[in-house]
């Protein structure tokens, strides 16, 4: 009963609702476009509740990390900030002069801002300490980067056709790169997307 | 010391000194900012030409598909795509496929009531964030008001005036997917590959690059990428507001710009410096 | 110089000073800042997903417009709520089964046709070209694509003669394509960086530009 419960129930779901929604697409008939209809409201609606998970996860970590003294103290301030950011929006609103959107403007973006400004530090040192010209390869790359950097500048309008310049390297020989790539990508993607539908593909489902 | 031992010392020097020098080197221009002119780039002058011609009550969907983590690359940009919208007559719509993109854009709506006393449901429409992802953007085609039922405030959207005209994307004039991440290109999979809208891409410099194949296949109409893109298009708007005899002026992007510039010098000279040190340390072995 | 007065500003002049502090070295101050910002957006996340999505697409359809269909969407995502209890956390499996079938197979015919039809027809030559400038670039275009992906095939080793050279070529362009991303990225790594200094010199001590 397990298996059927743990897996094949999710995989025979996958299949099924996989087959109807890739078919559908190519038939124009009324009741493909309610079935396309349905699904998206279907989708939606789950989506909106697979946030519970976030909530649950984040709840089950810092409350078992409450009983170890070293964690203690950042796991209390953790769930303390959810439930007084969670209570302020639910009590007080969300509007552009409410308490949480303050809290939003005033610690949630600094706090996420702060944290990723600090990559401008770590990419400055690794440019300085790391980054080394060892072949052809590299100096194409270095060379590339130096113009790009260069042309990006405000400075860079000063000098003649720098704008022109950056933007075809950007329009020809960095669009030939990552078009290879990306046709590779939408394989990847097509191939993976008929692996989960057929159940080849089940890390999902624990392997 | 030699020339030589001084440059191979200097190229292993203690981080917190490289942090210094950046700090200093970011500081100083933006209290003494340089005032470098901007210059519209070719991909930024396609967005802009493209939304400063359309007609007026022609609509816009402005998608925050941003966090805080890329704010002040792509929060510029939608402060001022919001206000040329406004000032041209379009009308935004504004939405979120990311819970964190719906407080940036309530703020960059904000700013627009006060700078231009834009009115809610009026002048512009904030739907706020929906779950689904690709789903949403399928379901926009269909019917905006069946995906949005009601506004980021609560009010139902069949009682918007403004989107009492407003189906679905034949009612669209372009949707502008604002983003530090692939975002934009599920816009391209979903809203232009299966309806045909018009879609641009406001990105961080990280990801501007991976975009270009998108726009010459056809299939984004130019794209804004980074802070140098949100400083010229502050710089645009700057100027219709200076036509339009409105005061309040953004210059938040052209400022921090100027420090950028500098910022980016230093990580060359950085470069170089690192290199000489390696080189010749090579050599004396 | 003004400092700022305002109790906001000094709040978020404070947060941004504790998470620079990791610059140093990680501290506890720097820890409870980033405490504090997980359990925020975790809070932050919960209301506009309930206000903004959960209670139009949800509760609306089921209990006030009594469109009893809606049952099963809102039993399937309370099934999430299994992940809370070991022995049948399994059941979230169910509701992520749907998501995944809706996505994989909407996916399949969009994917296809963006990436790889679109992508393969802006990349074939076709003459006539205007210039001389249009037709270099068109074959760049078609040489580019045709050797990366030539680069990325490794089912063929890659010493044979013929291949090797085109997958040189191929590694070429993909070094040029990482410089350029390489470039806009240090670009984009400084702005956050200028922004949050931005903010420290010109909200929080008032010291406006000259």
């Amino acid at each position: 009963m397990r298996p059927l419960l743990e897996k094949k129930i999710p995989l025979a779901l996958v299949f099924i609702i996989g087959i109807i929604m890739t078919l559908q697409y190519f038939v124009p008939h009324p009741i493909s476009q309610t079935i396309y209809d349905n699904s998206l409201m279907w989708n939606r609606a789950i989506a909106s509740m697979a946030y519970i998970m976030a909530v649950v996860s984040f709840l089950r970590f810092h409350s078992r990390r409450l009983k170890d003294k070293n964690y203690a103290p950042y796991s209390l301030v953790a769930i303390l900030s959810f439930a007084a950011m969670a209570l302020i929006g639910f009590i007080g609103g969300t509007g552009s002069d409410s308490l949480f959107q303050k809290m939003y403007n005033n610690m949630m973006v600094p706090l996420q801002a702060t944290t990723f400004s600090l990559l401008a530090f770590y990419m400055s040192s690794a440019a300085y300490r790391a980054f080394r010209i060892r072949g052809v390869e590299a100096t194409v790359l270095m060379i590339t980067a130096f113009i790009i950097i260069f042309g990006t500048t405000t400075i860079g309008n000063y000098v003649p056709k720098m704008n022109e310049i950056v933007e075809w390297i950007m329009a020809v020989p960095n669009l030939a790169s990552k078009r290879g790539i990306m046709i590779g990508v939408g394989l990847g993607v097509v191939a993976t997307s008929i692996k989960i539908i057929l159940g080849i593909e089940r890390n999902w489902v624990g392997g | 010391m030699s020339v030589r031992d001084f440059f191979i010392k200097l190229s292993k020097i203690d981080r917190k000194y490289i942090y210094l020098v950046i700090l200093i080197g970011l500081i100083i221009p933006l209290i003494f900012p340089p005032r470098f002119p901007q210059k519209m780039s070719p991909q930024v002058k396609r967005v802009f030409e493209y939304i400063d011609t359309l007609p007026k009550g022609s609509y816009v969907i402005l998608s925050a598909d941003y966090d805080p983590s890329v704010a002040p690359e792509v929060h510029p940009m939608y402060k001022a795509v919001v206000k040329h919208c406004i000032l041209r007559g379009v009308i935004p719509i504004g939405m979120t496929l990311g819970v964190q993109g719906a407080g940036l854009a309530l703020d960059a709506f904000t700013e627009a009531e006060r700078v231009l006393e834009a009115r809610r449901d009026t002048d512009y429409v904030f739907l706020g964030y929906q779950a689904g992802g690709a789903v949403v953007i399928l379901g926009l085609g269909e019917d905006i008001k069946s995906v949005y039922k009601t506004d980021y405030f609560g009010t139902k959207t069949t009682d918007i005036y403004a989107l009492k005209p407003v189906k679905n994307y034949r009612d669209i004039a372009l949707v502008i997917s604002f983003s530090g991440s692939a975002l934009p290109a599920t816009w391209a999979v979903y809203a232009y590959t299966k309806y045909g809208v018009k879609v641009a891409a406001a990105v961080t410099g990280v990801s501007a690059g991976d975009f270009y194949p998108y726009i010459q296949a056809g299939q984004f109409i130019g794209m804004l990428a980074g802070m140098k893109a949100a400083a010229e298009y502050e710089d645009a708007v700057n100027r219709i507001l200076k036509e339009k005899g409105i005061g309040k002026f953004s210059t938040s992007a052209i400022r921090m710009m100027d420090a950028n510039s500098i910022g980016q010098l230093l990580i060359i000279l950085f470069i170089i410096i690192g290199n000489i040190g390696y080189f010749l340390s090579r050599r004396r072995k | 110089m003004h400092i700022s007065t305002n109790l906001w500003i000094w709040i978020q002049a404070l947060l941004t000073l504790a998470i620079f502090t990791f610059l140093y070295k990680d501290n506890p101050l720097f820890r409870m800042a980033e405490h504090l910002f997980v359990g925020l957006a975790t809070g932050y996340g919960l209301v506009v997903v309930y206000k903004n999505a959960f209670y139009p697409n949800v509760w609306v359809p089921l209990f006030q417009e009594k469109q009893f269909i809606f049952i099963i969407p809102f039993v399937l995502g309370l099934l999430y709520l299994t992940s809370a209890f070991p022995k049948i956390s399994y059941m979230i499996r169910w509701p992520m089964a749907v998501l995944l079938g809706i996505g994989s197979g909407l996916s399949i015919p969009l994917t296809i046709q963006t990436y790889i039809i679109e992508q393969s027809k802006s990349s074939i030559l076709r003459p006539p070209y205007p210039d001389l400038i249009s037709w270099i670039n068109a074959l760049i275009l078609f040489v580019g694509v045709v050797s990366v992906l030539v680069y990325f095939y490794f089912s063929i080793p890659h010493d044979r003669p013929g291949v090797k050279q085109i997958s040189k070529v191929g590694l070429f362009l993909l070094m040029l394509g990482f410089g350029a991303s390489f470039g806009y990225t240090v670009m984009a790594r400084f702005s956050l960086l200028v922004g949050r200094l931005d903010f420290l010199l010109n909200k929080w001590l008032g010291i406006r530009p000259f």
